[in-house]
Order: C-alpha cells, then structure tokens, then sequence
C-alpha cells in the first residue's frame, strides 16, 4: 500500500472554508480516487453546511464520528495551526498532515509535548509541507499531482518545490513514486527524515528511496546513521543550502546554520560514510537513484 | 528578529533578571550625562549593534572619568564597528550603552535555545563565561552543560541549583543564581524568543549574580503576539534589499557573488544557488518568491536584484506546479520590459503548461536564454555572465 496512504484513506479537511483549504480541497478532490477519499470538512461554526457536495462538521471528532475518517489535512492559519493540529490528535486520527507555514515553534514544542505526554498515536506530518501523495491512487496536499507516476521509489523532503524536481525527474526516467513524503521546513515537526526511511523500508512496494535534506539540524545525519545498519534498500541523497551563510535563515524556518552546526557539507559526509550515494548536483537526483536499481 | 543589548536587558529585567545599572544613549553629551547619572568612579561604554564580538573590535571601552567616557563615547559613536559577525565593512555604530563598572569575581556562561531533536528548550551553562560559547563547546563541550527544560512544568528549583553549582557559582549566591536562570528561561519562553544569551554572567565580589551582557533573537512567526518587541526593531541593523524584499513578501537574503537568482520554493532556492556554485559562479542572493508569484512579485524582484551593483547575469528557476508555467512567463517578460533588464537572462521553467510558457518568452522577443534543465540552466548564465 505505499506508505500512510492510499486509496481506502479517508480525509477531513481542516480550514476547508478558506481560499486555500477550498483551492487545494478541488485539487485532491480531482485527484485519482479523491472524489472518494475527500469525506469531510471542519469548521465550528458552519456544522451542516457543505463544500461543494463535502460535508461540514462542527469538530475533528464529529467528523470522524460521522465518516469514519481516520485523516486530515490542515489549511488553518498559523495563529490556530497548532490548536486544529491538536483537534485532530484528541481524536485519534490515525494521520495528520500539517501544510501550514508560519506557527510559532512554542506551539509546536507544546503540541508535541501533550503528545508524547499522553501517549498519542496520531501520526504528524509536517507542518509547513506539501503532505503526501500515493501517486494514482490519492493526494494530500499541495504538490501539483500530474507530475508524479505510480512506481516504486520512495521521496522524503524537507522542501515542496524541490521535491517537486526530484518526482519530476524520476517520472521522465520512467521510475515511479510508491509514496513522496514532503515532511517540512520548520524546525520542531512530527514525522522525521528516519521515520519516513523506516517505512519505505518495511514497505514491501518500494525498492529504493530519494532522500532530500537541506541545512539546519541532524535529522539527515541521524536518519543516515540509522540507514547505516538498517537500511535494506539503496538510498540516494542530495543536501540543499551548500552555498548559504551561517546564522541565516534561509527562507524555511529550520534551514539555519547555527553555531557552525547544520551545514551541508557535514551532512553530505556523514550521509557518503553511512553508505547512502549523495550528489551535489540537484540535476543529477533521479540519474544517480537510477544508477543504484 | 534581533534586538539590541539594551533592549534585550530591558525585556529580561521586566522577567527579573538582574543588570548594572546602564542608560541607552544616542549622543556624546547624553553618554556624559548618563554617566554622571549612574553615579560611581567606573563606566563601560558599549556600541550597540546587532552583531557579537563587539568588545574585540573595540566597541566597547572602559572609562574612569567624565572626560574618558566623552572620549570614548565620541570615538565609538558614528565608527564603523567590524567584528567575526559583520563581515569586512563592519556596522556603523548609531547607539551606545553607558553602564555603571561591575567588580567581577567570575564570569560565566548562560545561554537557552530551541533543540530540534528533543523539541524542548535548552539551557546551556558553562563556567566559561566571557568566551565565545562555538569555541568552548568545540574545543572543551564537557564544560558545557545542558539542562532540556519541561515546557510544562519550567525551569524547576532543582534543575537552576543544580546547574548553578556545576559552572562554580558560589554556595551563598545560588538562590541569587536561582531568580536569574528562571527569570532568563520565563524571558525566554513567554517572549517566543528563539535565542536568549547571557554572556557573561557575572558574580561579583560581594556575591550578586548579574547579566553583563545579553542578546535575544525571536521566532519571527510569533511576532503578532509581541508589538512591544516589533517596536524595537532596528532597521539600521538590516540590509536595506531584504527590507524592501520582505514589503513584497519576498524571501531575500544578499549574498557576495554575482548571479541573481529568482526560484520558487525556498529548497529549490537553495538547490539554485549551489548549482551555480558547482558551476564555477556564485550566487548574489538567496530569493523565494513562493507559491503565488505574480507579475508584481516577480518585477519587484527584479528590480531587488538590479540595484546590487554586483551582479552580472539573472537565473530565473521555476517548478510551476499549482503555479502554472506560462504565468510566469508573462510576470517575467512584464518585468524585464518593465525594468528595461541590463543584464543576460536565462530561464529554467519545468511542469504545468511548460511549453505555453516556453512560447511566451520565445514570442517576446526579449534576449532570453532559455535552458531545460537546472544545469544547462547554471552553465549557461555562467557563461553569460562571464561574456556580459
């Protein structure tokens, strides 16, 4: 089945009533089996109403309760982001996809916090990411669904346009996608780079995986150290932010260079040292992942 | 977002955290005054600018007279103050800070920032105050210690005393060192601060714990929650092309090389500039124009990356996805008519409607190099650079 979804998950939309959530809502909605998938919206107020033909409930758990929904997507501005995040864990979706870019990183250490404090099994992607797509069978999220191709190699990015270049070039090699996982920009998110590794791992439909970080933080590095002794499947890589300035954010929240640690070139190496084959040039993601089937 | 010493002591005083006594000033004659209302025989006077290392690059000087303090405020004030953070052309110095002479027994280290893996904030503590904490944690990190703090519960009494006693502050001074580091982690947290430094803290001889320095940096996603802060910015402090980037909603950063580089996405940004590099250039700047690049965007843009008088060639990057092709097409050749572009253009365009977009470029007439990939992109506006 991929990983996190596929065509049998059904989806609540959070922020369905803004210019985004219904832009995006359409798109999925078109999308492969979304006409199916795309069950139900949220907004507190307007319990009752519909999105053209989807169904409002006042709460996550209405919803849930009236659909048997067991996903959402979240379109919510970022003053609320963190709260309709935690809509969604109390109850119990089994998946959260987070595409909001902005929250402040004290609502997400708090979110995250009541989580594992209580012991949530809600699965977070994100936030600020394109979400997840299964290609031909369901899309959540932002990324433009046409580029991709039903297939066996694995995508997990800290980027949306950027994955967007690796799905692409793969799809003109003729190597399709079992599942792209666009896991965020910000510093504090739920799903990491090793999470997302270990379930293409034990994803008997994916043979090999791309794996796109960019400076700021050691997830790439844990996620490789990881990959180094468990990894069953060839793992390509590539590191974006080569050129940029220590102590600069770099438009993504978490892209930062801080006391000199997060740099590309550090990760690159510990990527090459753990067996994962790493390119420098962007241009050269799909050829290299080519050249280790 | 950054703040100013001063401004960062003001903020953390209201939390409880104890300083010398020190006045902000904007003048010779008020630095003169301030001392002579701070009373006392011993004045430090301190640049005020956004970057560290201010005392190594002579911004900061002690003065033990009036007239020492007139000297020195009126040769730091108006200099222009280089340091390992303000790159060779340095900060010009607008504001000083006149602080009355603190008599220090030990200087030590207090610092709190966000840590990705454990997703809690991090006090950091080490009896190596005074220094810059990359070195210490480079060269001796066992002198660094680390408490990751409850979000919840706070910065406990037990957790302050015992890192209190680890960097050495003296037994009859840790309830003192106790209000300090809790205050610092309260400043820290209900500011949405994504940095908070104490650097040094000192003890001074009759055992008062106090902030000689401190500089805060905030999360600027949660900046509608603090007009207060948002009132502190100094925009003297900041590159003039990201300013006027960020009217437009533009993600700019300035960067010393010469390829203007125009991309959506801020990965595929990144992506851009090191492709360039790998090429054999560098890349003048750093610019997301995000999901919803207009024809105003992509023309403010332009204009953006034509006033750095460095730049010799345009890579423009785009992945249209929702964002179709061909709109880009048409927002860059407005802005190239618009702007009247002086300098080679090359375009990289790839995904929806790609060959409407092709068209639009093509059909403009405009010298624009086109490219399929992203590194027949860099190579070509490489070369193009190089013969402009």
């Amino acid at each position: 089945m991929a990983i996190l979804i596929d065509k049998n998950t059904r989806v609540i939309t959070q922020g369905i009533t803004g210019k985004t959530g219904q832009f995006h809502t359409r798109m999925c909605r078109d999308y492969a089996n979304g006409k199916a998938c795309f069950v139900a919206g949220v907004h507190p107020t307007k319990a009752g109403q519909d999105f053209e033909g989807i169904p409002i409930f006042a709460s996550v758990a209405d919803a849930k309760r009236q659909t048997g929904a067991t996903a959402s997507v979240i379109y919510v501005p970022p003053p609320g982001a963190a709260a309709a995040i935690w809509e969604a864990v109390e109850a119990d979706l089994d998946l959260v996809i987070c595409i909001t870019e902005g929250i402040p990183v004290r609502d997400m250490i708090e979110a995250r916090d009541r989580m594992r404090k209580q012991g949530r099994k809600t699965v977070l992607v994100g936030p600020n990411c394109p979400g997840v797509i299964t290609p031909e069978e369901i899309k959540i999220g932002i990324m433009p669904g046409h580029i991709h191709k039903k297939g066996r190699i694995g995508v997990v990015s800290r980027s949306g346009t950027l994955t967007y270049e690796a799905v692409g070039q793969l799809t003109e090699l003729g190597l399709g996608q079992s599942s792209a996982v666009g896991i965020g920009g910000d510093p504090v998110n739920g799903l990491k780079h090793i999470d997302v590794l270990r379930m293409f791992n034990d994803d008997p439909e994916t043979d090999a995986v791309i794996m796109i970080g960019e400076i700021g933080g050691s997830d790439e590095e844990n996620a490789a150290l990881w990959a180094k002794d468990n990894m069953k499947k060839p793992v390509v890589g590539f590191i974006a932010g080569v050129t940029a300035p220590p102590g600069k954010r770099m438009g993504h929240a978490g892209a930062i260079i801080s006391g000199g640690k997060g740099t590309a070139d550090e990760k690159l190496s510990v990527m090459d040292s753990c067996g994962i084959r790493v390119t420098r040039n962007p241009a050269e993601m799909g050829k290299l992942l080519k050249s280790v089937l | 977002m950054k703040v100013h010493e001063y401004q960062a002591k003001e903020i953390l005083r209201s939390f409880g955290v104890r300083t010398p006594k020190s006045i902000p000033c904007f003048t010779v004659d008020e630095a003169v005054k301030a001392a002579a209302t701070l009373g006392g025989k011993v004045w430090v006077v301190k640049a005020q600018i956004h970057a560290g290392g201010r005392g190594k690059g002579g911004g900061v000087k002690v003065a033990k007279s009036a007239d020492e303090v007139r000297d020195w405020a009126g040769k730091i004030l108006g200099m222009q103050l280089v340091t390992h953070q303000t790159g060779p052309l340095g900060q010009k110095v607008r504001r000083l800070l006149v602080e009355e002479g603190a008599d220090i027994r030990k200087e030590l280290y207090i610092g709190l920032v966000v840590d990705r893996g454990s997703q809690k904030v991090c006090l950091m503590a080490s009896s190596e105050g005074g220094m810059d904490i990359e070195e210490v944690a480079a060269h001796t990190p066992e002198k660094i210690h680390k408490v990751y703090v409850d979000p919840v519960a706070g910065l406990t009494d037990a957790e302050a005393d015992d890192v209190s006693l680890k960097i050495g502050i003296p037994e009859a001074s840790l309830p003192q060192a106790r209000v300090m580091l809790q205050a610092l982690y309260r400043g820290f947290w209900e500011t949405d601060a994504s940095l908070a430094e104490i650097n040094p803290l000192i003890v001074t001889g009759d055992g008062q714990v106090l902030a000689l320095d401190a500089k805060m940096n905030f999360d600027s996603n949660a900046l509608h929650r603090h007009p207060d802060i948002v009132a502190m910015r100094d925009l003297d402090e900041e590159d003039p092309a990201e300013i006027e980037a960020s009217k437009f909603d533009l993600s700019y950063i300035s960067l010393d090389g010469d390829i203007g580089c125009l991309v959506n996405g801020a990965g595929l940004a990144m992506a851009t500039m090191d492709t360039i590099k790998l090429y054999g250039a560098s890349p003048a700047n750093f610019l997301d124009v995000g999901g919803g690049a207009t024809a105003e965007k992509v023309t403010e843009a332009f204009k953006i990356m034509l006033r750095n008088p460095n730049l010799r060639a345009i890579l423009v990057n785009i992945f249209g996805g929702i964002m179709k092709c061909d709109t880009i097409a048409q927002g860059v050749v407005a802005a190239a008519r618009e702007v009247k572009l002086s300098v080679p253009l090359v375009v990289r365009m790839k995904g929806t409607n790609e060959d409407l977009g092709k068209k639009i470029l093509a059909d403009s007439g405009l010298p624009i190099i086109t490219a399929n990939n992203m590194a027949e992109a860099a190579e070509r506006v490489v070369a193009a650079s190089r013969t402009h």
